[in-house]
């Protein structure tokens, strides 16, 4: 799928390219310091395309994704922001989008968000004015109308690719290749779905996926991670929402010997890279490494997408008045 | 069980009472624009939050989509999402947020596989709540028009056109 370009960032080149793109997830710092984020960034820099900056993912507070974004675009590197509903209400978004685009970011990955009792505060408020849905449509309603939600004009339009998430491996099984649709409907460019370790529930998700025509009208990445052991793992299937991890993985890597688990981890994110990538439709992959970033490039060269694409610079046109409606 | 649970399983019942009733709130509708459509929701307001909340643990957002999404109260989601299921879903199909619950939006979409009329609704984006319309009356809001309004930038989008040849069109 090639398609009209939307906002030119690296990552929406190298998929409209047609090359099988690779993101990974920056974990934000609990610091004010920008040191910590250029360092993340410098752990895995040339291993992928973009990079995901959480939106106090978990609900635990970190640097906000803006800043950690912005940070990012300073160093010529592409990111994708991540905005949660569920700390914002419309009118923040809105105004933080444009900030964000002002600030050099093009990829927005639009998420519901893990629910307030997830983190550390569970005794914040809980905003969810929007849900996932309605913050891909405004997006895409100022980048293609220049106009905020309420029909008030912008002078200049946010080039925006947008992204949501979707999880494959969550009930209802049936409805979820259907609101991925509704999605990609609503404006999503791109597609990371949560963590894949189940092929099988990821094959029959796509093959309706492209069945309705979806892997044409988006690209859709398989999101994966390395494991530390299988206690961690256990400790991520029981305590991040919406994350399946069979009971083979957990024993496979508590089979592994002392010492080799992290490796053993590693081993079986390079296998499900390799194993979706066989699969129609699958566009690329996004790398979770949560506290093993530095895993990231070996998991890149193991499955054989090192070197990354260098894509040339888009020439950046006039941006046209665009008319109300 | 309670009648509400019970009642929340039969959603082709539902449906049913859901379709009867608004055709008599739209005769009725000259009638309650003579008395005063806000003098009507003072009147009713009250009574459709306490049968509804029976029936539907309503939280009265007064822009009723029950029948788009499996009959089922999707501001009972404790994300209020309205166009759910979100990722968080636990492995047996209970909610994140409350894992004694199960997900509300689970359960939407089981019943709206049952429904005869408006289950392929489902499918529908539904567009952002208008939180200006908290606590007052649905069907007073259906009449008027309001509950149908969106931001001027939102169009119509509430349907999926790639799933139309599956549900019966809208
Ligand atoms: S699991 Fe279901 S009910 Fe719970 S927050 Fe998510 S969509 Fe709402």
């Amino acid at each position: 799928m090639s398609g009209e370009m939307k906002a030119g960032t690296n990552l929406e080149r190298v998929l409209r390219a047609g090359h099988f793109a690779v993101t990974a997830e920056l974990g934000p710092p609990d610091s004010s310091n920008p040191d910590d984020v250029i360092h993340e960034i410098g752990v895995m820099e040339g291993a992928v395309d973009a990079y995901n900056a959480t939106d106090a993912s978990g609900a635990h507070c970190h640097m906000s994704s803006v800043a950690v974004s912005a940070l990012t675009a300073q160093q010529g590197l592409d990111p994708i922001l991540q905005i949660s509903c569920r700390d914002k209400n419309r009118i923040a978004i809105q105004g933080d989008v444009l900030g964000a685009a002002a600030l050099g970011v093009g990829n927005v990955l639009c998420l519901t968000g893990d629910d307030v009792t997830a983190g550390d505060q569970p005794e914040a408020k809980r905003v969810f004015d929007f849900d996932c849905m309605h913050l891909l449509r405004t997006l895409r309603i100022m980048r293609d109308k220049s106009m905020f939600l309420s029909g008030r004009p912008l002078t200049t339009a946010p080039k925006l690719f947008l992204g949501a998430a979707s999880n494959p491996f969550a009930m209802p099984y049936d409805f979820r290749p259907i609101r991925m649709a509704k999605k990609i409907e609503a404006g999503a460019d791109f597609i990371q779905t949560q963590y894949c370790f189940d092929i099988p529930r990821f094959k029959e998700f796509m093959k309706r996926a492209v069945d309705l025509g979806l892997h044409e009208k988006a690209f859709i990445m398989v999101g994966v991670g390395p494991m530390k052991g299988g206690r961690s793992a256990e400790f991520i299937r029981k305590n991040v929402p919406g994350v399946r991890i069979p009971d083979a993985i957990i024993d496979r890597l508590n089979g592994a010997p002392k010492g080799k688990k992290a490796e053993e981890g590693k081993k079986i994110c390079i296998e499900l890279i390799q194993q979706a990538m066989e699969i129609e439709g699958v566009s690329g992959a996004h790398i979770m490494a949560y506290k093993l970033e530095h895993q990231v490039p070996d998991i890149v060269k193991g499955a054989g997408l090192w070197p990354r694409p260098v894509m040339e610079a888009v020439q950046e046109p006039m941006p046209e008045p665009v008319p109300g409606d | 069980m309670s009648i509400g649970s019970w009642l929340r399983d039969h959603p082709r019942m539902l449906e049913r009472a859901y379709g009867s009733t608004k055709s008599l709130f739209q005769k009725l509708d000259p009638v309650i624009k003579r008395i005063g459509y806000e003098r009507v929701d003072r009147w009713i307001s009250g009574p459709e939050d306490w049968s509804k909340k029976i029936i539907f643990n309503c939280k009265m957002c007064g822009q009723c989509v029950l029948h788009s999404t499996g009959m089922t109260c999707s501001m009972s989601c404790p994300k209020n999402l309205r166009n759910g299921a979100c990722g968080g879903v636990r492995a047996n199909g209970h909610c994140e947020v409350k894992p004694e619950m199960r997900c509300v939006w689970v359960e939407a979409y089981e019943r709206s596989e049952q429904m005869g009329t408006w289950g392929h609704e489902i499918t529908h984006i539904q567009p952002p709540v208008n939180r200006q319309l908290e606590g007052s009356s649905a069907w007073v809001n259906m009449l008027t028009g309001v509950d149908q309004e969106v931001p001027k930038g939102w169009v119509g989008i509430n349907t999926i056109p790639v799933l139309e040849k599956n549900g019966s069109g809208s």
